[in-house]
């Protein structure tokens, strides 16, 4: 579909981009319907091994086409105002999907590589697409310099691994490992390695630096695509790496997943309180909730895994809502990217104020918005593994995190607004977005389904 | 009949959804169209019969037995065993009423006061009341929980956009201090259910726990209802936030928010952890005490008025957990009882008595926007009527016989005194240290000579003020001088509470 695209896309100027677009639209559907229509009973391994299509990569290939189709409605508009509107955003966006794909998908460390960096390279063109912002160019370049030093990490990790365990793929690495002959040192040093390139992926202390400049830089609708999908893509590196191939070596990784996770979680909320630009708070607050789903998956249990991947769900699709009110807010020559900017909000747009106010007590964890239940699950998980002192840590974060949340909605309901301009986006993208915020409440309210897919999901893959 | 089966969900949902059609309704930017004015109506008609459908219940209620009435139960998330699991008994029916009861005059008093998105203020409140109400029938741990922080929501926003001048600094003081203490009480939640496998309360009471668990568990749930009551130290919060909170948000703050932290003590400290309970005994009754003694003085020394009744209410909430927590000291059985009652008693005379001193200040401050008490003096003039109400809610604070607010204080005392003489004493001490602020106060605002320019040009009530101070001294003075309906609803509950209070849990050594 991707190569359908491109060359439809040579064809059509630029006042019919939108063509583009909707084409974009239509393979996700297409490709989401092939996803169900195909998806096997079973685990089924193919492509000698190094792909494999279990009920794990089914959910998480689902949610991905679901976000990038929703970061691409969203980006719509703003890219038509700010004159950004070329085939090659929706090009990059679909490629990374595709390694996004492939991820979600490797059983092999190769395969993994392979989709990581198709990701990788699609999204540091993304953040560079605006040619014109110098912030973007200075983004891209961190992301690229750091991403390639990440990568060669990870690969140099690969190499010891498949040097200790004589494969590539996750099946026979856990053989090898079961069968006690591989497991020591150079096989942790690998490991380590690994997940050094994993936490930078994610945005993990201490490999997130990039982070914050990366979603300050690139423009909205980037940083929205950057934010909502690739986590959901690196929550299957994650559990592919360490519980696939490595998941008897629970007890050495066990280690330094709890401490990127506490690190995360304190420095991302400590640091986002003290942030004036909401780009750079919400990747701090990134970096806390990725604190979160580290400490689901470092417990071990199936019911941490669950929790990891219920969590990643919904904050995705939070993600998606808060840097999609920041585009709405967003118009030609302005980037509403200042908390200064959301100031007397609800005087202007009530419905989107209370839209807002959703993302913001989804994402600080209060009830009944369904970022609560991903906490209720995640500090679940993590007491009922034996961690009373880290379930406390995690509820007082978010306690700490509360604030930057609160102050959003403090600027909107009880400033008056300096800001009196219209809303530029379309009745579609509004229409988007009010469900958006809805399905924060009402999956808070019925959160019974989800979860059930979730725990499922790991049962079955596991 | 069918209704009378749902009638729990039909009172938590009824206001949740009405304050949504209010909100969708809205009053087109302007509080005086027509359209705000139909908005206002739907307000009030819907808390109204809220208020009716909980006289319903009432009606229905049976008073001789302390099982759950009302019942509903039905799995709400399977994954995680967590039911939609309602029920009312003698503990909470009263606070339902109670609830339910101040909403309607709340909604009244706002009705001309708030220019400023009334559709919005109004659709918080009736909101806020359906999450009250949830709150107290609730009995699934992560329903209780959801509800409970849930309620922070509207009370936020009704702090941050209604009120005063420092309305930003203490609604984020409210929200952060409130959501610190009651998230570890979902750890205590999730450790119980990790060893119950549900979230179900009974299943909670009913399993055995040693000592240093229920002494965590104990604390866990002390730090979420400490900050709630609010029990000194951790009370700092509630002067800031009544007194920048616009008045129809310091009365359900007073009146009903802080019970929550009553009911907490009472539905899920006690019974679930008595022997962590018991450990700590000393310490909350010596906490009450200092609440009730320090900031009575604390109280006797404010210039602002809603300052005043704010550590007012703190003092008499201080009654509250000390007659909960008798239970250990006091040698013969009807001594525990009457302290329970007393300090329900007292719960629900408070909410009378504190919303109507609030909604007293709210109309001086509509008047004359100031709530310093030295802006005052002899508005017994100028407004004799308003001047009488004042003085017998002050009264009823101070703890006059006749009034609600001697039934509760005097059961409690008589409990206390069984218990120990000084506890006595120093609860006792109340009944003198509550007179002196809150008569020295109406005596420096009512009385006196008219010296200030501004309560000489004072009007006074209008009607709907008259009406809404006129149905909470009715209530008032029926509660003191006929305590026995409200007193039989709760006496079975109360009596099995001791008895399985009394039963030790720990599993043994």
């Amino acid at each position: 579909m991707i190569c359908v695209v491109l060359i439809a896309d040579l064809f059509i100027s630029d006042e019919n981009r939108v063509v583009t677009f909707w084409l974009s639209i239509a393979s996700l559907l297409i490709t989401g319907w092939a996803l169900v229509a195909s998806a096997p009973e079973a685990r089924t391994l193919v492509f000698d091994g190094s792909y494999v299509s279990d009920a794990l990569s089914q959910i998480l290939k689902l949610a991905a086409c679901g976000m990038v189709g929703v970061g691409f409605w969203y980006a719509r508009d703003y890219l038509r105002q700010n004159q950004l509107l070329k085939g090659e955003f929706y090009l990059l966006g679909l490629f990374g999907l595709l390694g996004m794909m492939i991820m979600i998908s490797a059983n092999s460390l190769l395969t993994m590589y392979l989709g990581l960096e198709t990701l990788s390279l699609s999204l540091y063109a993304l953040v560079a697409f605006d040619r014109n912002s110098a912030v973007a160019a200075e983004a891209a370049m961190k992301y690229f310099v750091l991403g390639a030093i990440a990568s060669g990490a990870f690969l140099y990790g690969i190499s010891w691994v498949y040097g200790v365990t004589g494969s590539l793929q996750f099946d026979a690495i856990a053989a090898a490992v079961q069968g006690g002959e591989a497991n020591g040192m150079p096989l942790w040093f690998g490991m380590a390695f690994m997940i050094a390139g994993i936490a930078f992926k994610f945005g993990a202390v201490p490999f997130h630096s990039w982070l914050p400049d990366v979603y300050q830089g690139a423009r909205s609708p980037i940083t929205l695509y950057i934010a909502s999908a690739p986590k959901l893509a690196a929550l299957a590196l994650l559990l592919r790496i360490l519980v696939d191939g490595l998941g008897d070596l629970h007890e050495v990784w066990q280690g330094m997943i709890m401490v990127l996770a506490v690190l995360s979680l304190l420095i991302g909320n400590i640091v986002a309180i003290a942030q004036t630009n909401i780009k750079r708070m919400l990747g701090y607050s990134a970096i806390a909730h990725v604190g979160f789903i580290l400490l689901a998956v470092f417990t071990g249990t199936d019911d941490g895994y669950a929790a990891a991947l219920f969590y990643t769900l919904t904050y995705v699709v939070m993600a998606a809502g808060a840097f999609g009110m920041i585009i709405l807010l967003s118009r030609n020559g302005f980037e509403a990217e200042n908390l200064a900017d959301f100031k007397g909000l609800n005087a202007r747009s009530p419905w989107f104020a209370m839209m807002m106010l959703f993302f913001m007590f989804g994402m600080a964890g209060v009830p009944p918005w369904v970022g609560f239940i991903a906490k209720l699950n995640a500090i679940s998980a993590v007491l009922d593994a034996g961690f009373p002192g880290l379930a406390i840590l995690m509820v007082v974060a978010s306690v700490i995190g509360a604030y930057y949340y609160l102050r959003v909605i403090w600027y909107m309901y009880f400033e008056g607004a300096e800001d009196r301009s219209v809303f530029q986006a379309n009745i579609d993208t509004r229409v988007i977005l009010s469900l958006n915020g809805l399905a924060v409440l009402i999956l808070g309210i019925m959160p019974g389904w989800l979860l059930a897919v979730c725990i499922d999901a790991i049962a079955r893959t596991y | 009949m069918g209704m009378m089966q749902n009638i729990l969900s039909l009172l938590i949902w009824l206001p949740v959804f009405g304050g949504i059609a209010v909100l969708l309704m809205g009053d087109a930017g302007d509080s005086t169209s027509s359209k705000a004015g139909n908005m206002r109506w739907l307000a009030l008609v819907i808390s109204l019969a809220t208020f009716v459908l909980s006289l319903v219940l009432y009606g229905s209620f049976d008073t001789t037995t302390a099982a759950m009435q009302f019942v509903e139960k039905t799995s709400w998330i399977g994954a995680l065993n967590v039911e939609y699991y309602l029920g009312v008994d003698g503990i909470s029916a009263p606070l339902i009423l109670l609830t339910t009861f101040i909403t309607p005059l709340v909604i009244i008093a706002g009705w001309e006061t708030i220019k400023v998105r009334p559709a919005q203020y109004f659709a918080a409140f009736l909101i806020l009341e359906g999450l009250m109400i949830g709150v107290f029938s609730a009995l699934d741990g992560v329903l209780f929980y959801v509800l409970w922080e849930a309620m922070l929501v509207p009370m936020f926003l009704i702090i941050g956009i209604w009120g005063g001048e420092r309305r930003v600094y203490a609604t984020l003081k409210f929200f952060l201090y409130t959501f610190l203490g009651s998230v570890l009480m979902l750890v205590a939640f999730i450790y119980l259910y990790n060893k119950t496998g549900s979230f179900n309360f009974f299943a909670f009471m009913e399993v055995p726990l040693t000592l240093k668990e229920q002494q965590l568990i104990f604390i866990a749930f002390l730090l979420a209802f400490a900050v709630k009551v609010p029990m000194w130290p951790v009370h700092t919060w509630l002067p800031d936030a009544h007194v920048e909170a616009p008045t129809g948000g310091s009365v359900v703050l007073a009146a009903i928010m802080l019970k929550m932290g009553g009911y907490g003590f009472i539905r899920l400290s006690l019974p679930m952890v008595p022997d962590g309970s018991e450990y700590f005994a000393g310490l909350m009754i010596a906490l009450s005490l200092i609440a009730v003694v320090y900031i009575g003085f604390v109280a006797l020394m404010q210039t602002d008025m809603k300052k005043l009744i704010a550590y007012s209410s703190i003092a008499h909430m201080g009654f509250v957990t000390l007659g909960f927590f008798l239970l250990w000291s006091v040698s013969s059985g009807s001594g525990a009882e009457l302290g329970i009652t007393g300090g329900m008693v007292q719960m629900i005379s408070h909410g009378l008595v504190s919303g109507a001193m609030f909604l007293c200040v709210g109309v001086l401050y509509d008047r004359v926007h100031s709530r310093e008490i030295g802006d005052y003096g002899g508005v017994a003039n100028t407004m004799p009527t308003f001047a009488a109400f004042m003085v017998l809610f002050a009264m009823a604070n101070a703890g006059l016989p006749g009034t609600s607010g001697f039934v509760g204080e005097f059961m409690v005392i008589i409990a206390s005194f069984k218990a120990n003489f000084w506890f006595a004493f120093f609860a006792a001490s109340t009944l003198i240290l509550g007179a002196a602020y809150t008569l020295w106060m109406v005596k420096r605002v009512i009385y006196g000579e008219v010296t200030n320019q501004h309560v000489a040009k004072l009007t006074d009530l209008h009607r709907r003020e008259f009406i809404v101070l006129g149905v909470l001294a009715i209530a008032v003075l029926l509660v003191g001088l006929w305590p026995a309906p409200l007193v039989d609803m709760m006496s079975v509950t109360v009596r099995e509470l001791v008895v399985q209070i009394s039963q030790s849990k720990l599993t043994g050594i």
